[in-house]
């Protein structure tokens, strides 16, 4: 008997030839930056993470919206695993950032908008794992978390125009009218790649949820006998 | 949606609410009394932190004066809630009926304003400690952004405490849920509170204020509407 391969498997496996093959044009075709040198390449990985980040909680946000309008497990299976990836990415991008300004700006961290507000993302929803896992009825777990998902969206547009709103050291969003083309080619590959690839964890980490969920319902004790029952 | 009671709309319900809080309290005023011990502590607390240096001191007055409704304001936000858990006092609420809304409203106004009669007697100590000399108009200014504050604060405070005071770990995850979202009201009251103590001539201080309303008006809509899901389970 053969077994079919879920389709996310195939999603997954696209999205590691794209990263592979992106961060090989971006370490070994693209051109190095001409003030940075080759230390820019990490751009190839960084805004990536940045993006596709915020993709994540974005679709969190809408499958926060989707499970208190329906009030259905999988879209707060769907919600889990998109604030998982999203806060892997993230705190990836805060690293990628940190090593990026250590070499161009002399320090590990500056108080900067964009920073700082990534940073506040980033604990925004992780706290929002930590309330997940101090809750233990299912159904007010998930209503909670789709709530506080709802909430802490209302800084990632904030973290997206803070550059533009306010002075910053980071720069503001490029455009491929302003990158090379050169340089535009290993980010639009590792973009998807990474996209693709949190398509894949995000779908696989729905499932773990809905199993959990499954056996969370199996082990609920059964209900205690009636007061003045035959076996109270 | 639970239909309200006849003649008792939210905003009357809300009124209710916010009177039954504030009479508790006049009535216990130990919860009052810790909570501006604790503020006037933590007043303390950064100067000792800082050290005799008036000018750093004074630098730091607005951020630390924030600081301390912001730390008061997990005292005050976590006590409001722990006495609606006790003797299921919530569900009876609920069963009243009162909507959701008025709920929330209530409890927010409530906390609103108790966050607010702190401005009182933390701003006095906080200028006598940081040397810090202010003309009444400019007192006037800081208490406005005080109010703001309080408003920004207790909009997802109490959204956050509803939750959070039916776990056992309430007094880890409501400053866990809270702080990293009122970093823009933290922000913005601590630069404008900034600009009125020190002086304001760049003509900063509308775009802070505008900031802090903004996001008042985003947290006290957003939360208002929120709120009703999560206490319908009790129902």
């Amino acid at each position: 008997m053969t077994r079919r391969i879920h389709w996310s498997n195939w999603v997954g496996l696209a999205g590691l030839i794209l990263l592979l093959v992106g961060s090989a044009v971006g370490l070994f075709v693209a051109p190095p930056e001409r003030h940075m040198g080759d230390v820019q390449r990490i751009m190839y990985v960084h805004v990536p993470s940045a993006w596709v980040a915020m993709v994540c909680y974005t679709f969190a946000l809408v499958c926060a919206i989707a499970f208190l309008l329906q009030r259905t497990e999988r879209w707060d299976a769907r919600m889990t695993g998109a604030i998982e990836v999203g806060v892997v990415l993230n705190a990836l991008l805060l690293a990628q950032g940190m090593i990026w300004a250590r070499a161009t700006w002399g320090v590990w961290w500056d108080w900067d908008v964009r920073l700082t507000t990534s940073l506040v993302m980033l604990l925004l929803f992780a706290g929002i794992l930590a309330l997940r896992s101090f809750v233990e009825d299912p159904e007010r777990r998930a209503v909670w978390s789709a709530v506080t998902t709802i909430v802490a969206f209302v800084d990632v547009p904030l973290v997206y125009f803070c550059v533009r709103w306010w002075r910053s050291l980071h720069q503001i969003q490029s455009t491929p009218d302003t990158v090379d083309p050169a340089m535009v080619v290993p980010l639009r590959l590792n973009a998807f790649a990474f996209l693709f690839l949190a398509i894949w964890m995000i779908s696989r980490r729905a499932d773990i949820e809905r199993l959990i969920r499954r056996r969370e319902h199996v082990s609920e004790p059964p209900p205690l006998a009636i007061e003045g029952g035959p076996h109270a | 949606m639970r239909p309200d009671p006849k003649g008792a709309g939210t905003v009357h319900q809300a009124w209710a609410l916010i009177r039954k809080d504030l009479l508790l309290e006049w009535r216990g005023r130990s919860r009052f009394l810790s909570v501006v011990l604790f503020g006037v502590v933590t007043l303390l607390l950064f100067s000792f932190a800082v050290g005799p240096d008036s000018v750093a001191l004074r630098a730091g007055a607005a951020g630390f004066l924030v600081l301390a409704l912001l730390l008061s304001s997990t005292l005050s936000l976590a006590e409001s809630f722990r006495l609606e858990q006790e003797q299921r006092a919530l569900e009876g609420l609920m069963l009243l009926p009162v909507s959701g809304t008025a709920l929330y409203y209530g409890k927010a106004i409530g906390s609103t304003l108790f966050l607010l009669l702190l401005a009182p007697i933390l701003t006095p100590v906080g200028l006598v400690l940081y040397a810090v000399e202010l003309e009444p108009l400019r007192l006037a200014g800081l208490m406005a952004v005080w109010l703001l504050a309080a408003a920004g604060l207790s909009a997802p405070g109490t959204l956050y405490a509803a939750m959070t005071s039916r776990l056992q770990s309430q007094d880890v995850l409501l400053p866990l849920l809270l702080f990293p979202l009122v970093v823009p009201v933290l922000m913005a009251s601590v630069k404008a509170a900034a600009l009125i103590l020190s002086g304001d001539p760049m003509s900063q201080l509308t775009s802070w204020v505008a900031l802090l309303i903004a996001f008042d008006v985003i947290y006290w809509t957003l939360c208002g509407l929120l709120f009703p899901h999560t206490i319908e389970e009790d129902l």
